[in-house]
């Protein structure tokens, strides 16, 4: 049985029938990744304990035990979440070594539900970029053509989804970093209304941006994802409390009576007109569906991208601030503590991170702070108004999740700014706190092109609803790099 | 816009953070490129309007004022990974520097 296109719901119903036991599925994980991961380099390392995992699993299915629909499914952790015993290290020499003291709580809730925990995927060093090729540990290649970046943060999650060696993988989105991914590697990436998805063990970057969601191969399998991994943490305050959010088993394959507004601001010059062009079409395809479409504007979309790179350097250089050489990771000491902090940091940390703690501590300086940091504040507030403005009218809005497509790997990475470029349509809901999620809807030069669904706060169902749609008229997710 | 050599070793100061002697310049440029981009929001009148403060809906979250002790295990290994100890103790060079007057 060739396991490598299985989505979580089919290999689901194989493990409860006895047709696929957990370990035949895992070690065939593991054998595709022995075999084709050197190309990829999704992963920095493969757990030695998944066999055993997938073992403990079959045996107690086999004891009549029922279990749950995670039970004996591969899954693969991006490494900025904490799972207890694996070196963790946020793509970054500074945590070179630190092994992580406890799990995570949705590695906890995973590891309760029996999901096989099958190794690390490759990421941007501490969540900041777009292209996977800021790594200390390395390039990941995208799958569909590997002189082409798979996108980033998330990138090695995503090229692992996208090469068939899991069905699924956690990445961490702060502006973008699982849905543009997700969008270079044809796949599906969800973000979750900020405070769905507990961020307690996930390494904190952007705090008031970020969430950690799943890529998939289809929009089912986010939706199964999320009920897994969702919920109210104590340990995590800015957790919400979920009402009236639980997603059927069953969704609608319907977009009868809804209306997707489509934002002028997101076909701007400078995107692709290819990617304009397969995206439009994509949304043409809802409207044959049944949904109304409705031109919007969202006036503040073109600020969005500065009122991002003010931010979340701002809380990057807060967070990052506890990495000392101390207390954890890389340590290069000097004549004394203050001249220890500097070389450690300054050793340890990459440019790019260097760059955004660097931007990050100006805007937050005194003299500054007002100009900049407070001004992005307001900004946010003009740019979560869009939404609540949009909302009114429409019940979910449709775009382009990528301005282009996966470009050649050395590109881009001498021009910060050219690189942010890559995110300007997706930062918008992180700045908003509401759902995103991209889904796979063409293909530009052989390199796939994702659409993009955002939907009110705690409103993912309607994002499912749409996007299990749109993959019940379309075979873009059934495509895989050969 | 370029920031100043002295400007970008303050921050880098600020920020504990060694530079190359050799990156400074680049430094200088990029950070100087990227706040002039996001200098776009000057064009935008907020005067009436409030910051965005709280991501989580402004809420405050309280728990009982109880001490809950750290797992046994989580401890060792938070320990384990530190760069100097003696015992359980964090080992680390001395914050205030002596001083002889």
């Amino acid at each position: 049985m060739d396991v490598s296109t299985l989505t979580i719901k089919e290999a689901g119903e194989k493990l409860q029938s006895g047709e696929l036991t957990a370990v035949v599925y895992t070690q065939s994980c593991l054998d595709a990744i022995a075999a084709g991961d050197e190309d990829v380099n999704a992963f920095l390392s493969v757990s030695e304990t998944a066999l055993e995992e997938a073992r403990a699993i079959d045996a107690r299915r086999s004891a009549g035990e029922s279990l749950g629909s995670l039970a004996g499914i591969p899954i693969a952790l991006k490494d900025v979440i904490l799972v207890r015993g694996w070196e963790v290290t946020s793509g970054s020499q500074i945590l070179e070594g630190h092994k992580a003291a406890y799990d995570a709580t949705v590695v906890s809730r995973l590891r309760a539900q029996g999901a096989i925990l099958i190794g690390r995927t490759n990421m941007d060093e501490f969540a900041m970029g777009s292209s996977t090729q800021t790594s200390h540990y390395g390039v990941t290649r995208n799958p569909w053509d590997h002189t082409k970046v798979p996108g980033g943060t998330s990138g090695g999650s995503a090229a692992a989804v996208a090469a068939g060696f899991v069905p699924v993988a956690l990445g961490s989105d702060t502006g973008g970093s699982v849905r543009q991914p997700a969008s270079l590697c044809g796949v599906v990436g969800l973000k979750p209304t900020y405070g769905r998805v507990s961020r307690y063990g996930l390494m904190a970057v952007g705090s008031s941006l970020e969430q950690i969601g799943a890529i998939t191969r289809t929009v089912e399998d986010a939706a199964i994802m999320l009920q897994a991994i969702e919920g109210q943490d104590p340990k995590d305050s800015t957790s919400a409390e979920l009402t009236n959010t639980t997603v059927p088993s069953l969704i609608e394959k319907s977009v009868d009576g809804m209306t997707l507004g489509v934002p002028k601001e997101y076909f701007a010059s400078g995107m692709d007109s290819r990617v304009a062009t397969v995206v439009n079409e994509a949304i043409a395809e809802l409207e044959r569906a049944g949904a109304q479409i409705q031109e919007i504007s969202m006036p503040h979309s073109k600020y969005a991208l500065a009122t991002f790179y003010i931010i979340q350097p701002a809380e990057a250089s807060s967070n990052l601030g506890r990495f000392d050489g101390l207390r954890y990771g890389y340590h290069s000491g000097g004549e004394n503590l203050h001249e220890t902090y500097e070389r450690t940091r300054g050793e340890g940390f990459g440019k790019e991170v260097k760059r955004r703690i660097m931007l990050g501590s100006y805007t937050l300086s005194a003299g500054y702070y007002d100009a900049y940091y407070r001004k992005a504040l307001k900004v946010r507030t003009l740019i979560k108004r869009d939404f609540d403005v949009a909302f009114k009218s429409v019940d979910a809005i449709v775009c382009p999740t990528s301005p282009i497509v996966a470009w050649n790997i050395g590109e881009k990475l001498d021009d910060p700014l050219a690189m942010y470029l890559a995110d300007i349509y997706t930062v918008t809901a992180n700045l908003a706190t509401v759902p995103g999620m991209s889904v796979p809807c063409g293909f530009v030069d052989g390199l796939p092109v994702g659409l993009q669904i955002m939907g009110k706060p705690f409103d993912e169902y309607t994002l499912f609803r749409i996007g299990a749609t749109y993959q019940d008229r379309t075979q873009w997710h059934k495509q895989t790099p050969n | 816009m370029k920031l100043t050599r002295e400007e970008v070793l303050k921050i880098a100061k600020l920020a504990r953070l060694h530079l190359e002697e050799e990156d400074i310049a680049k430094y200088q440029e990029d950070l100087g490129s990227i706040l002039s981009y996001v200098e776009k929001l000057q064009e935008l009148n907020t005067d009436d309007v409030p910051e965005f403060q709280h991501a989580a809906g402004g809420v405050n979250v309280f728990r009982e004022d109880v001490i809950e002790n750290c797992d046994a295990d989580v401890r060792r290994r938070a320990i384990d990974n530190f760069s100097e100890r003696e015992g359980n103790l964090l080992k680390v060079q001395a914050v205030f520097e002596n001083r002889t007057e």
